[in-house]
């Protein structure tokens, strides 16, 4: 489902360029959990930015279904990501404004794929029903990464993206997460990347694949 | 269409978290446009006054014929000229008393009534009849009608008959009485007599004027601009640029306030656009967001600039009657065209206002670069470009200066001066404020001092509006205090007689002249008069002073020729207006030509007098001389010198000999306490916008600190930690508040003794054509002073009081939340 | 306009100078101007009339006109036309008063028309002072600086012969008119009755004029030659309130013969015919009203109304049977009051040429 080829990305810095992604190959199938791991500045959070369409590669090719996403302009990334992706990030990135139920309908709202019993099976699911009036600052960590994970989910992606999802979080709250996130991919079908560093988490995902210097190792 | 409201609710749900924001912003968007609306407003509305006036059957702007010597003429050259093909159309004008008032009576014909001639009155078929058949019908405003305390079909007496029944026609000027030509030759007892033609447009083949007229009439030439909106434009241009410095201040607000909201935004930004907006769409939103409350501040705005119009409009009205004469509606009317333009600058305010912001946003990369601010870096460079800025624009103003000869110039040399200030404040706070952290010693000084100077990006908008309002204030109450006391030396001077005594006829006059010899307590009887003429195509008064001491000893001049007095007997030499020098560029030791009946009267120049508060030019000759030259001169003005105590007892006397009331004869201090009265109403609008400007900058203080609080809690929270208590740390806030703004306040008063010397010695020469001399008054600067504190104070009271009342908890917090 | 509505022929003189003063109001006013007489003299059968004396004003009755329209040719044979009009209206009854207490109110409307253009202008001034006017004798008519007066062997029989003049900024005309037979009594003997309930006026006219002199469009001046008539009306009460205008024609027939037609239309769609023919020794006879019909064949839209610029004239009894066509169909006089004007040809049992007026369109 998620095809990513000979991927290449050089980032200037201080005068020179420095090549971050020297030719990624990666692939995740329909209802496969991926744990993207390697150590810092490996470039393991710009591969998940590109596929995520947050930025352009220098070369090779990023195919999710049938979608050509190294062919995409600005505005065709962002519809990408309305539609078809789902993000969850380190800071949680709620919007501080939106109360919980706002902001878990939000991106489904704008995406137009709003399923009222998907969205109550999540709130049931992510234990969110008595939270849903508070504010995101109102809110632990944890609790606030579960309605950011519900937020990606509500509208049904083809692919979940997640950069360190559980890094401000202790063990114990990140495996609870963690352990919602899976049941959730699972229960949708949907792909999953998680970029973590922490060996432990990614054992748990169907499959780890390392990145090292630039390429997959 | 439901992505972009989705969108949309999610930027407003910001606001609604910051109600103070949003106050904060809504606030500075409705008071930019209220103040810009009001004198918009009042503008407007006199305008159309002027319109009025101007289109009142053959106001300036239509062409007219009259007489060479501007008196009546036979109607008989109206039907010569109608038979000769000239589209002409008869007016007679008069004056009529009614109730003891004045008013200006118009006859005109309707038939041949040109129909460009604006808002000729629309006489019916049965109207057209009641119009021309006596005993006619007398159209009047209605705001006239008011005056007159009368109604419809009432029949006011003047001039020893009853005048035709009363009927309201809108769009007539206030203060005209129009009637059929008819009846106003039967009024004005003027039969067949006729004051001027109108010409109309009409195209059709026409004799020449002097083969039917011969040299008996000449034609005028319409003006596109009236005699009104000429001598009117100084007053205007004033209040415009007022109205333009409270918008200007309120948009400062607008700015801080959006600055603020949209770098608080810019997470949510990126979120959104992570979550898959586009730029495009989600920058649209952001605009639709900020016109949409545009629309309801410029909504509000306008409500209030319509209040704030019409709590000013009675003084306006005053001073442009006491001014220039110039008649303007007490009741607000007003176009469709102003509450668009209202909207328009609003939106147009928030969008400048937003300008930064707005771009900042729509650069915005999806990813944040998480580097931290170096605060410090990025405020010098910021100080560094406003301070060349502000260099350029005082370089601006000195060029004007040097080169500007226009009241536009004058004005732009004010908007540089106080632009270049605003933009250097924040230097010279960063000076001021540095020294201070030189000079300290304790830790807790040197972060006080370290702190305001951090403090200083923030607060730096609210700043400039106070500095702005401050030094607007201390300039104009510079002006208006050294104008006062100008004026009042020079009215003891110029009202040197004791009592005043205007005569219904030049035969009343001489009989009350023989009364007053045989009274012995008139020490003097100095005749006055004032003949009408004009010089360099301007209409000037020539005015005849009697040769006495009262006038030599006291009349005020601002320079003379040895003896000017002296020379003054024979006839040959004439005093000139402040004004009229300087319009025409006459200095002593010039002759000029003055045109007279008897041909023209040269004259030389031997003084210059101040004539203030006198649109028109004026000299002033021997009264005898003038008799001489200017045989039609009414002479019914007598000045009479009078022991103190006799004052009294005369005019009582005189009433009761001569039926003469109190606008006929009046005393010193009557006329004193009259002309001070005008004076004072005349700049009562200039100190109310003073005052609006002062309270919107003291509301751009109030929500700076507000705002500001907030996110000083990351600065604050550690000093609560290493011990000091919240009390503490508030009176330190407050301190720091008010050192800042006394700082601002010490700048701005120079700034302002600067813009006042600019009203003065620029705005007031171009735009009145006097010059006052400069005075410093140091009370007016230390109460202004402690305005500027006061208001300072209360701004800074509301968040430092919340501060001090702060729960521990939410300090703690700070520690939390921080990454 | 057609709210303009009930006007006997022309009578709209008094209703155009109401509405130049008026605009909206017109037409309320006018209906006024239809239905009350008190105090005016009344128009009766039998009056005797006395020449120079009646072609001066009769500041007694409402309304009156002196109206002079002219079917002219340029050498090449171009046909033009021409007309000169002063219109009399007394604002109230009661004797003339001096100056500008005068009630008399006048308008003049002056026009010229070619195949291609179509150019008017009008004027109005309040008697008493001199503006406007009429005398006789010496016959004298004027308004501003248009004139109409008898020449030096005036004779007031023929009306003959005159001098009329009239310029405004596009156009102007100088015309000198000559007669050689006597004028005509309209109606029965200068009696024209407008309706069965006693509207009436008195009416005569000088149909044989010829014309010759000059007009000038646009600063071109063309030298002309033609025939001319003179209606002259007054009355106070010349319309019945249900009448809502007319179509009136005057036509120079071959052989010096006259005819003066005019249709008074009526609110409930009926029509009355009026008119006179005028034989070559000036003998006028009564048209019947029945048997006889004007029709009209073709319209035109001007200004945005519909006008039947084209006729069949139909007077069976008199052998004549024609089909009349406008020179000009745009012939619309756009003055305060707006009604056409202008010169026709007519084909058929008889060929010639007139003038056709139609008001209440």
């Amino acid at each position: 489902m998620l095809r990513v080829t000979g991927l290449t990305k050089s980032y200037r810095s201080a005068g020179e360029d420095v090549a971050v992604l020297r030719g990624v190959d990666l692939t995740v199938a329909t209802g496969e959990s991926v744990a993207l791991t390697g150590e810092s500045g490996s470039g393991k959070s710009t591969l998940l930015h590109l596929i995520a369409g947050l930025d352009a590669a220098d070369g090779g090719e990023i195919a999710l279904a049938d979608i050509n996403v190294s062919g995409l302009n600005d505005a065709g990334r962002a519809e990408l990501r309305r539609d078809r992706l789902g993000l969850v990030f380190q800071q949680f990135n709620l919007i501080p404004s939106l109360s919980v139920a706002d902001n878990l309908v939000f991106q489904s709202r704008i995406a137009g794929r709003h399923d009222a019993a998907w969205h109550d099976e999540l709130v049931e699911r992510l234990g969110l029903k008595n939270l849903l009036r508070r504010y995101p600052e109102q809110l632990s960590g944890g609790q606030q990464q579960r309605v950011a994970i519900g937020r990606a989910l509500a509208p049904k992606p083809l692919l979940l993206l997640a950069d360190e999802p559980t890094g401000n979080l202790d063990e114990d709250t990140a495996d609870e997460v963690l352990h919602l996130a899976r049941d959730l991919v699972a229960r949708t079908g949907c792909g999953f990347l998680m970029v973590t560093h922490s060996a432990r988490l990614a054992a748990t995902l169907d499959r780890q694949v390392n990145l090292h210097a630039g390429v997959i190792a | 269409m439901r992505r972009p409201l989705w969108i949309l609710a999610v930027l407003l749900s910001h606001w609604r978290r910051h109600p103070m924001q949003l106050a904060t912003l809504l606030i500075g968007l409705i008071s930019a446009t209220a103040l810009w609306s009001g004198v918009q407003a009042l503008n407007q509305q006199a305008r159309i006054a002027y319109d009025r006036a101007a289109a009142t059957f053959g106001g300036s702007r239509t062409a007219m014929l009259v007489s060479k010597d501007s008196t009546t003429f036979p109607q008989q050259l109206f039907v010569d000229l109608r038979r000769a093909g000239w589209p002409v159309s008869p007016m007679l004008e008069g004056r009529v008393q009614i109730d003891g008032r004045s008013f200006r009576l118009l006859g005109v014909e309707p038939v041949t009534l040109p129909s460009e001639v604006g808002n000729a009155p629309a006489v019916g078929r049965g109207s057209l009849q009641a119009f021309v058949t006596p005993p006619g019908e007398m159209l009047v405003a209605g705001e006239t009608l008011r005056d007159l305390g009368l109604k419809e079909g009432d029949r006011p007496q003047a001039n020893g008959t009853s005048l035709p029944p009363l009927r309201v026609q809108a769009e007539l000027a206030p203060g005209a009485l129009v009637v059929d030509i008819g009846i106003a030759q039967d009024i004005l007892k003027m039969p067949g007599q006729v004051a001027r033609l109108l010409v109309g447009k009409s195209k059709a083949p026409h004799a020449t004027l002097e083969s039917v007229a011969g040299d008996k009439l000449r034609l005028v030439e319409p003006s596109a601009e009236s005699d009104l909106e000429r001598l009117t434009d100084s007053f205007h241009l004033n209040l415009t640029a007022f109205g333009l410095l409270s918008f200007f201040v309120g948009l400062f607000i607008v700015n801080s306030a959006i600055g603020l909201a949209f770098e608080q935004r810019l997470p949510m930004l990126r979120t959104l656009r992570a979550c898959g907006v586009s730029a495009r769409l989600l920058n649209t939103v952001l605009v639709i967001e900020l016109v949409s409350l545009a629309l309801v501040a410029g909504l509000i705005g306008l409500v209030c600039g319509y209040v704030i119009a019409a709590a000013l409009l009675p003084d306006v009205a005053a001073s442009l009657r006491g001014l220039y004469g110039a008649q303007i509606p007490g009741q607000l009317s007003l176009k469709p065209v102003w509450w668009f333009a209202g909207i328009a600058i609003s939106i147009l305010g928030a969008l400048a206002a937003a300008a930064a912001s707005l771009a900042k946003a729509i650069r915005m990369p999806v990813l944040a670069t998480a580097q931290p601010q170096a605060w410090q870096q990025a405020q010098r460079r910021w100080l560094m470009f406003q301070s060349a800025a502000a260099l350029a624009v005082f370089a601006v103003a000195a060029v004007l200066i040097q080169f500007g000869d226009s009241l536009i110039a004058g004005f732009a040399v004010l908007a540089a001066l106080m632009l270049g200030a605003a933009l250097i404040l924040p230097m010279v706070l960063q000076i001021a404020l540095a020294l201070g952290q030189r000079s300290a010693r304790a830790p807790v000084g040197i972060w006080f001092w370290a702190d305001s100077r951090q403090q200083l990006s923030g607060l730096s908008l609210a700043l400039m509006a106070l500095l702005l309002a401050l030094a607007v204030n201390v300039g104009v109450g510079t002006m208006v205090e050294s104008f006062s006391r100008t004026f009042l030396v020079w009215l003891d001077g110029r009202l040197a007689a004791d009592v005043y005594i205007s005569a219904a006829s030049d035969a009343q006059a001489k009989q009350i002249k023989a009364w007053l010899h045989d009274r012995p307590e008139v020490e003097a009887i100095l005749p006055g008069g004032r003949a009408d003429t004009q010089l360099g195509g301007a209409p000037i008064e020539v005015l005849g002073l009697p040769d006495h001491a009262t006038y030599r000893d006291n009349w005020p001049l601002l320079e003379s020729t040895a003896n000017a007095w002296v020379r003054l007997r024979p006839g040959d030499t004439c005093l000139v207006s402040e004004q009229l020098s300087r319009r025409m560029k006459l200095a002593i030791g010039d002759h000029i030509e003055v045109p007279a009946p008897g041909g023209n009267w040269p004259l030389e120049i031997v003084g210059i007098y101040a004539d203030y508060g006198n649109p028109k030019g004026q000299i002033a000759v021997n009264f005898a001389a003038l008799t001489r030259r200017f045989p039609q001169t009414p002479q019914t003005r007598l000045g009479l010198r009078v022991a103190p105590d006799e004052i009294a007892p005369l005019i009582t006397a005189l009433q009761a000999k001569f039926g003469l009331d109190d606008r006929n004869v009046a005393d010193q201090a009557t006329m004193k306490r009259e002309s001070k009265r005008v004076f004072n109403r005349t700049f009562s609008v200039t100190a109310a916008l003073n005052a609006f400007t002062l309270g919107v900058a003291g509301i751009a203080l109030l929500t700076s600190l507000l705002t500001l609080a907030n996110s000083r809690l990351p600065q604050l929270a550690p000093l609560w930690a290493i011990g000091l208590t919240r009390r503490r740390l508030a009176a330190l806030e407050l301190l720091k508040t008010m050192a800042v703004a006394l700082i601002t306040a010490l700048f701005a008063l120079p700034l302002g003794l600067l813009v006042a010397w600019c009203l003065l010695a620029i705005v007031n020469v171009k735009a009145f054509g006097w010059r006052l001399p400069f005075h410093v008054f140091p009370l007016q600067l230390i109460e202004l002073l402690a305005v500027a504190m006061a208001a300072a104070l209360c701004a800074a009271a509301l968040p430092v009081a919340r501060l001090a009342r702060m729960q521990p908890a939410t300090l703690i917090r700070t520690f939390v939340n921080e990454r | 306009m057609s709210a303009s509505g009930t006007i006997t022929r022309r009578a709209f003189a008094g209703g155009a100078l109401a509405l130049a003063l008026t605009g909206k109001t017109f037409a309320q006013g006018f209906a006024g101007l239809g239905e009350h007489a008190e105090g005016f003299a009344a128009v009766t059968p039998g009056k005797p009339f006395i020449f120079p004396v009646d072609h001066g004003p009769h500041p007694e009755f409402r309304i009156e006109w002196w109206y002079v329209t002219a079917n002219l040719s340029d050498a090449g044979g171009a046909a033009y036309g021409a007309q000169w009009t002063l219109f009399r209206q007394a604002m109230k009854p009661g004797g003339p008063s001096e100056g500008w207490a005068n009630q008399q109110v006048w308008m003049g409307h002056a026009a010229v028309t070619s195949a291609t253009t179509h150019r008017f202008s009008e004027t109005f001034a309040r008697g008493g002072v001199g503006q406007a006017g009429v005398e006789a004798p010496p016959f004298r008519a004027w308004i501003d600086a248009w004139e109409m007066q008898g020449l030096n062997d005036f004779d007031a029989q023929r009306v003959a012969p005159l001098e009329l003049k009239a310029s405004a900024a596009d156009f102007s005309t100088a015309l000198r008119l000559d007669a050689d037979r006597a004028l005509v009594l309209q109606g029965d003997h200068g009696y024209s009755r407008k309706s069965d309930r006693g509207q009436a006026s008195y009416y005569y006219s000088q149909p044989f004029y010829k014309a010759s002199g000059r007009i000038v469009i646009d600063d071109r001046p063309v030298d002309v030659t033609g025939v001319a008539w003179m209606d002259r009306e007054w009355s106070s009460q010349p319309l019945a309130a249900d009448q809502t205008g007319w179509d009136w024609f005057s036509l120079h027939l071959p052989g010096d013969e006259k005819l003066m037609l005019y249709r008074l239309r009526q609110k409930d769609g009926r029509e009355n015919l009026f008119g006179n023919w005028i034989t070559p020794d000036g003998r006028s006879a009564e048209i019947a009203a029945s048997g006889n019909s004007i029709t009209p064949t073709a319209t035109a839209e001007i200004d945005g109304r519909k006008l039947p610029t084209s006729w069949r004239v139909a007077l069976p009894a008199r052998g004549l049977a024609i089909e009349t066509t406008p020179v000009n169909p745009k012939a619309w006089m756009g003055t305060s009051f707006p009604y056409w004007e202008g010169p026709i040809r007519f084909t058929g049992s008889h060929a010639g040429i007139g003038y056709l007026e139609m008001t209440g369109y």
